[in-house]
């Protein structure tokens, strides 16, 4: 420094403006909890959000092929580590708008978990199958959990979620395996096999108090469930047979399981290849009861009370959100955001929604009282939405 | 399947030689459109894969025209890829499948 701290101040200032800083040196320091991010699939960019005005904050380039791109928080909600299609982990400060390491850790990727003390980050891989884990400060490798099934082949990895006890818990998509890595040992998982749960499990989710893991199945109707406190019982099937028998309908987006929806006992799932959400009672985990909807379900996510459920649409029917009242049952609105409608995300607790639309490159968020938009941002084509409150949730 | 062979057979017989005088430029540049966002779903935005298989020039260079098609047409039963007759002509799904074949599939943004 030169022997004037004014002029230094000002310095600093300026390329700290210049570097993009959101709290530049003028301003108070600022906080992360109204924060989030939205990908733009296409462009392998991140854009940073606020949700107290519903603005854009910065764009962060350079995090490669984006398209199914998945976000967790690291727990102080500065740190986004991004899940690339391409294998790539990206850790992003999101304060300041900038990339803070990556590392190329796969050939193709899909989503990933950050363990319960925020010290491990799971990547959950297609190609070559399997999990690895990385130090979430540094980015260094610390293990790696090929996933080679019972019969010695290779499989997909899906739902990898993390569980209480520093645990990760995922599924083998090929062999329809749930393997459970216990991370006491970070450099030696101990794993806790479960084979045989049912054909091409395809997504999986946590419930939020971590006890539940449930794999949804595409080869069968009905899903796997794991209770965490009693693993000794092993998997079994839930709401084995809703199709029915019938012939499901194709599917032109594979339905998503993250979001837990609940309202009291009752959770909310898209069904797959019907154009219906179940609704399981978690105290008999026996169905209490179906809603059609407007075409086949991709998510279903509760409002934060629990009251309303959103539910987005497959291909070529995404144009629609539908609002479903769970204690009516009842279909309540059907909104038509734009062209393709592929996430949404609630504020913490509940007011706003925010809805990627991605064909009109556009996030429009909605009022969750009065069901009309709000405010409408442009994002290029926008896949997630994930907001820094997601860093204090168990599955997220 | 009596359907599919119809369908390749209509595919391969008349819809090879005059592809890009049949297809007008906007439905071309939509189907490179869907390609990418909408089989990227399952396949990957660069076709490199996901829960479906690579679909990059190398990747299909052993499968003959006519499974590629029929697969796209009619999807694969019990697996997660869904038909796409519904949506694409036979005629379509060649052209596709020949601009799969070169790599190139970039749209027009
Ligand atoms: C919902 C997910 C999904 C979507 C959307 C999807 N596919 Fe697929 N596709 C798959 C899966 C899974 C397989 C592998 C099936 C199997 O296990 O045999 C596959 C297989 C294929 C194959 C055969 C590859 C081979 O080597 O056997 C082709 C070609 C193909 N898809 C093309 C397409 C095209 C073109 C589109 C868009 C018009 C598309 N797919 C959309 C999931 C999907």
């Amino acid at each position: 420094m030169t022997g004037n701290p004014a002029r230094a101040a000002v310095l600093i200032c300026l390329i700290g403006l210049a570097a993009a800083l959101l709290a530049a040196c003028t301003h108070a320091p600022r906080a992360t909890g109204d924060l989030g991010v939205v990908i733009e699939r296409a462009a392998g960019r991140l854009v940073v959000i606020e949700t107290t005005g519903s603005t854009i904050l910065t764009r962060v380039p350079g995090l490669g092929d984006t398209s199914h791109a998945s976000v967790v928080y690291s727990r102080d909600e500065r740190f986004a580590y991004v899940f690339g299609r391409d294998g790539g982990l990206t850790k992003v400060d999101i304060l300041r708008g900038r990339v803070v390491g990556r590392v190329m850790q796969g050939g193709n990727s899909v989503g990933g978990a950050i363990s319960q003390d925020g010290r491990l980050v799971a990547v959950a891989n297609y190609e070559p199958g399997g999990v690895r884990v990385f130090d979430a400060q540094t980015l260094a490798q610390i293990a790696d959990i090929p996933a080679v099934a019972a019969d010695g082949s290779t499989s997909k990895v899906i739902g990898l979620v993390d569980a209480p006890g520093n645990r990760f818990v995922f599924s083998l998509y090929d062999a329809g395996e749930t393997w459970i890595a216990d991370m006491a040992d970070p450099a030696a998982p101990k794993l806790t096999k479960f084979t045989r749960i049912g054909r091409l499990p395809y997504d999986a989710l946590i419930t939020g108090n971590g006890r539940y893991y449930i794999a949804g199945l595409f080869g069968e109707d009905g899903l796997a469930l794991l209770d965490l406190w009693n693993p000794e019982a092993g998997m079994r099937r839930i709401l084995d047979g809703y199709g029915r028998g019938e012939e499901p309908l194709p599917v032109y987006k594979m339905p998503h399981l993250e979001g837990w929806a609940v309202a009291g006992d009752i959770a909310v799932l898209p069904a797959v290849g019907r154009h219906e959400v179940l609704l399981l009672d978690m105290a008999t985990w026996r169905e209490a009861g179906r809603v059609p909807v407007h075409g086949q379900p991709v998510f279903a996510v509760a409002r934060p009370d629990g009251r309303h459920v959103w539910v987005n649409f497959a291909h070529p029917r995404n144009d629609t959100v539908q609002v479903i009242d769970l204690v009516s049952r009842k279909i309540v609105a059907t909104l038509k955001p734009g062209k393709a409608v592929l996430h949404m995300e609630f504020t913490p607790r509940g007011e706003r929604v925010w809805v990627s639309v991605r064909d009109e490159d556009k996030v429009v968020v909605y009022d969750t009282a009065t069901l009309q938009p709000v405010a409408e941002l442009p994002v290029e084509k926008p896949s997630g939405i994930f907001l820094t409150a997601r860093a204090h949730k168990t599955g997220l | 399947m009596p359907r599919s062979l119809l369908v390749v057979f209509l595919a391969i017989g008349f819809a090879l030689p005059a592809l890009a005088d049949e297809l007008s430029r906007a439905r071309q540049n939509e189907l490179l459109y869907l390609l990418e966002q909408d089989c990227g779903s399952c396949h990957g935005l660069r076709l490199k894969g996901g829960l479906g298989p690579p679909l990059l020039p190398a990747d299909i260079a052993d499968t003959p025209d006519e499974a590629l098609i029929d697969v796209i047409l009619l999807g694969r039963p019990g697996t997660p890829m869904p038909p796409w007759d519904v949506e694409i002509t036979a005629t379509e799904v060649a052209w596709l499948v020949g601009r799969l074949r070169t790599g190139k599939v970039a749209y027009d943004r």
